[in-house]
């Protein structure tokens, strides 16, 4: 077995683990309220960085300004209330025009 | 159903997107010198984007194969946190929660917890679930099979195409309560913060530090009383 397999299958095992947690422990352990109201805000609370940090880095470094006007516009459509295809479209249309413009 | 046809017709946008990051994953491997199996085995067994490409990234950058198996593995231990807040929406036989776990991804998740009720995001966990999954992975072998055609997929604007989606899927919980913007906040804040020093994963481990913003009810009346 080559050193790539080993790769993939730890990264699968791995990854399937963490991802098994939730869903075997539910039903067995009661979850007391609190914990279940904490896990709820944390899934909320890892997407709004995760999108964040998307938005605005690359690597390590800033991303460009390109990319986080078209979140930025996403931002004021969804808070329009906007439907989700408008929102999702108006992030990549804007970001896709500004580097035709030359922005990066 | 009509309400399927809406997640349907909403979900199919993420589906779009994420065929095409899954094609320029597999010509990005492809194109690095990897093998053709090693794209397309790592997307059906792994199944998770980000932690692809960076491992992908330090296999190709030289940087050996335990560095690449611990970035993907740091970059998914955010998915422990994912399948704790959905466990319930999965449903309870043994079927659907080991294939549901692996049906995790940041994605499903946001989509799923955006409905308003427990039917709707059963629902919506598995048709979006599914759809990413099949779509996916055939993006990743359709890329693997064209190499390096289609270009950069910056040009499309698509790195942007991804935080929006999660924009239109998050802003209403945000909006709804406010102890959960207040840590999401100043989670993404922190998270922010420590990007340039930490490696990739880390930051938005560091955004659960909000979560001790988030007071229980028997806080928050003490707080008001």
């Amino acid at each position: 077995m080559n050193a790539t397999v080993v790769v993939i299958l730890a990264l699968a095992v791995g990854t399937y683990a963490f991802r098994l947690v939730g869903p075997v422990l539910h039903g067995r352990v009661t979850v007391p309220p609190r914990v279940q109201e904490l896990a709820s805000a944390g899934a909320v609370v890892l997407l709004v960085a995760l999108l964040a940090t998307g938005a605005l880095t690359e690597g390590g470094g800033f991303a460009g300004w390109a990319r986080p006007a078209g979140v930025l516009v996403a931002v004021l459509l969804a808070w329009r209330r906007a439907p989700f295809v408008v929102v999702v479209v108006g992030a990549a249309a804007t970001t896709a025009l500004l580097r035709v413009a030359g922005v990066a | 159903m009509s309400g399927d046809r809406s997640l349907v017709r909403d979900a199919s946008l993420v589906w779009l997107a994420s065929g095409i990051v899954g094609v320029s994953f597999g010509a990005v491997s492809v194109a690095g010198g990897l093998p053709l199996w090693v794209p397309v085995l790592m997307s059906v067994l792994v199944y998770a984007g980000s932690a692809q490409f960076s491992a992908v990234g330090v296999l190709l950058a030289g940087g050996g194969p335990v560095a690449a198996a611990a970035t993907g593995l740091l970059l998914n231990t955010r998915t422990a946190a994912f399948g704790l807040a959905v466990a319930e929406i999965l449903g309870t036989g043994r079927a659907a929660r080991f294939l549901g776990a692996h049906l995790v991804t940041d994605e499903t998740v946001a989509f799923a917890l955006a409905q308003s009720d427990p039917v709707r995001q059963r629902r919506a966990f598995w048709i979006s679930g599914l759809g990413l999954f099949a779509v996916w992975n055939i993006g990743v072998l359709a890329g693997a099979l064209a190499g390096s055609a289609l270009g950069d997929t910056a040009r499309y604007g698509l790195d942007a195409a991804f935080p929006a989606v999660l924009v239109a899927l998050v802003l209403p919980a945000l909006r709804a309560d406010a102890a959960v913007r207040r840590c999401a906040l100043v989670g993404a804040a922190l998270a922010l913060a420590v990007t340039p020093a930490v490696p990739a994963g880390v930051p938005v481990l560091v955004a659960l530090a909000g979560l001790f913003l988030h007071r229980g009810p028997a806080a928050r009346k003490e707080a008001s009383a």
